[in-house]
């Protein structure tokens, strides 16, 4: 077998690093512009004392995360507790790997195109799946090691969530899936084309905003950052965590978020594509591949704006509230969403995208209110009940009340 | 046979699994058995890969890695948040379970015996088609439709059955 080393070893390494580096780089971006975008939604300024505009406050807080001592606390399981941080950075990282950030370039002497992503493997929806299932791990490893009950609180918290809202994760892409008939993340975004209005969101409206909010979920963001919640719990998981390893579950949230972004602009929002701007260039011309990233970058960018957006609009989730939303209501509309896009997919002849495009928000708005109905009826029942405190056992912090 | 790149890849995978399996059954802290655990299970996965197996290595993460082993961990961690939690082993469970340890060995060593073609096993170098749209259609579309409906039918019941034992029953 014969290797082609500049091919074959070389242009993925380059790529390889690029991303890597573009990745903790974006960490960086995130935590600057997490603190000022909050700061300008509260009125008020945020860091902007160290650097233009406080841009280099990132590299203010990383230098001093690493000379701060690392402390490990006497009482904690230590091969497990030194281990978490890395649990949860390396799957936020790879997931990455199978994200297309690009079109493909073309150099003339190479035998094929420079694809602008790492690797395009066959079943990329998979993978990312499969990763994302890892990362539960850092969170449930970290919070057992730490030996202190908030942090496991914390931690059972979180794998309760996340176990949960996988599922929804899981099915809201089956849609996508279907129509693209390809597991490769290129491929979806290929077959999205240039055009908004062809673009899985709008198709797949629904199941688009139930993959949103599972995201979020993922990640332990507000609305969903029950595993952290500093009122109730100090601060979760990463309590007993001090120095460069607590930056490092910093780090690993923020870089979720961004994969978790890059995915969602690949399977609903197009990718690399956007109208007026596919064919400048020429295909696989340098200068296209460039404009496609700079599009992706653009795009995985205002979604990450969202994320902080959502931080200050929407209060924290009551645990209950938690799991109801995302077994009662997420659930049925990605499974209702599977079955309408099938059906219509099968039915319909022309127009499929349209169809199915309305056909999941209907049946998505009645399953809403078919579940809402239905849990008004049994809150309706429980009242009568609820003079019994032992017949409402998750609901005891109510009856305090 | 010639060691390149992929045959140190292949062996850091065997290794992996075996370690970490062998630590499974020998640590005495549960949360690190799990733990290793999870490095086994992963380890197969990347043995799948070499096989050229993708779909079935990426669904073993989902369902092992990703589903059953943090129930696990999340039942280990409900029932006792200490650590000094330890496995006590009697000598009934040692006998019993390395007599059934010694038949399995046996039993592979006779089918590795038996396998008249494993010493030419070389990497050629094919590359075998990905397998998750075969594996479709024929769950799906071909042969074994009946079997794969059925067994979600099983699945759906054991699902209901397990939130209907685990469920508080609510009496008025």
């Amino acid at each position: 077998m014969e290797i082609n080393l500049l091919e074959q070893i070389v242009i993925p390494i380059i790529k390889i690093l690029f991303i890597a580096h573009l990745l903790i780089i974006g960490v960086m971006a995130m935590i600057w512009s997490e603190r000022r975008v909050s700061g300008w939604m509260q009125d008020r300024l945020g860091p902007n004392r160290v650097g233009p505009q406080g841009l280099l406050q990132p590299i203010a807080d990383g230098i001093k995360f690493l000379f701060k001592e690392d402390l490990i606390p006497n009482h904690v399981d230590k091969p497990l507790y030194v281990l978490a941080p890395a649990m949860l950075l390396v799957p936020a990282m790879i997931t990455i790997a199978v994200v297309p950030f690009g079109s493909s370039i073309t150099i003339p002497g190479l035998e094929n195109p420079i694809l602008l992503q790492i690797a395009d493997i066959n079943i990329g929806i998979l993978f990312i799946l499969a990763i994302t299932s890892l990362g539960v791990y850092g969170v449930v490893i970290g919070a057992w090691a730490s030996n202190n009950k908030y942090s496991l609180l914390g931690g059972l918290r979180s794998s309760a969530q996340m176990i949960s809202y996988e599922l929804t994760l899981g099915l809201a892409i089956i849609g996508v899936l279907m129509l693209s008939s390809s597991l490769s993340l290129r491929t979806i975004a290929v077959e999205q084309g240039a055009y908004p209005w062809k673009w899985n969101f709008l198709i797949h409206f629904p199941a688009f905003l139930a993959f949103t909010t599972a995201m979020f979920a993922e990640t332990n963001r507000l609305p969903f950052d029950l595993a952290e919640a500093e009122q109730e719990l100090v601060a979760g998981y990463h309590t007993e965590y001090s120095s460069m390893k607590f930056a490092i579950f910093f780090m690993a949230e923020y870089m979720n978020m961004i994969v978790g972004s890059a995915v969602v602009v690949t399977l609903f929002l197009g990718g690399w594509h956007f109208f007026g701007l596919e064919n400048v260039g020429g295909e696989g011309s340098i200068l296209a591949g460039l404009i496609s990233f700079a599009i992706f970058f653009i795009k995985t960018g205002i979604f990450l704006f969202v994320f902080i957006w959502v931080r200050w609009t929407l209060p924290r989730f009551r645990y209950d509230q938690l799991m109801n939303f995302g077994w009662k209501f997420l659930l049925p509309v990605t499974l209702t969403s599977i079955v309408v896009t099938g059906t219509l997919w099968v039915v319909v002849k022309e127009n499929k995208q349209l169809w199915i495009g309305i056909g999941n928000v209907v049946a998505a708005f009645i399953v809403v209110a078919i579940v809402a109905g239905m849990l008004a009826m049994d809150n309706n029942s429980k009242s009568a009940v609820q003079s019994t405190p032992a017949a409402a056992p998750l609901r005891g912090l109510d009856a305090v009340e | 046979m010639e060691f390149t790149l992929k045959t140190f890849i292949f062996y850091g995978f065997a290794l992996m699994t075996i370690a970490s399996a062998l630590a499974v059954v020998t640590v005495r802290n549960i949360v690190h058995a799990a733990f290793a655990l999870m490095v086994t299970l992963f380890g197969v996965a990347g043995l799948y890969v070499f096989l050229q197996a993708d779909f079935l290595a990426a669904t073993q993460v989902i369902v092992y890695v990703g589903g059953i082993l943090v129930l696990i961990l999340f039942g280990v961690m409900m029932t006792s948040g200490r650590l000094e939690m330890r496995i006590h082993i009697e000598r009934g469970q040692l006998l019993l379970g390395g007599g059934i340890s010694l038949a399995l060995l046996m039993l592979l060593l006779t089918v590795i015996a038996n396998t008249p073609i494993w010493k030419n096993l070389t990497d050629d170098g094919t590359q075998l088609a990905p397998t998750t749209e075969r594996i479709g259609q024929l769950i799906l579309n071909e042969k074994f439709l009946l079997p794969f409906e059925v067994v979600s039918v099983l699945l759906l019941v054991a699902l209901i059955g397990a939130a209907l034992i685990s469920r508080k029953e609510v009496r008025d």
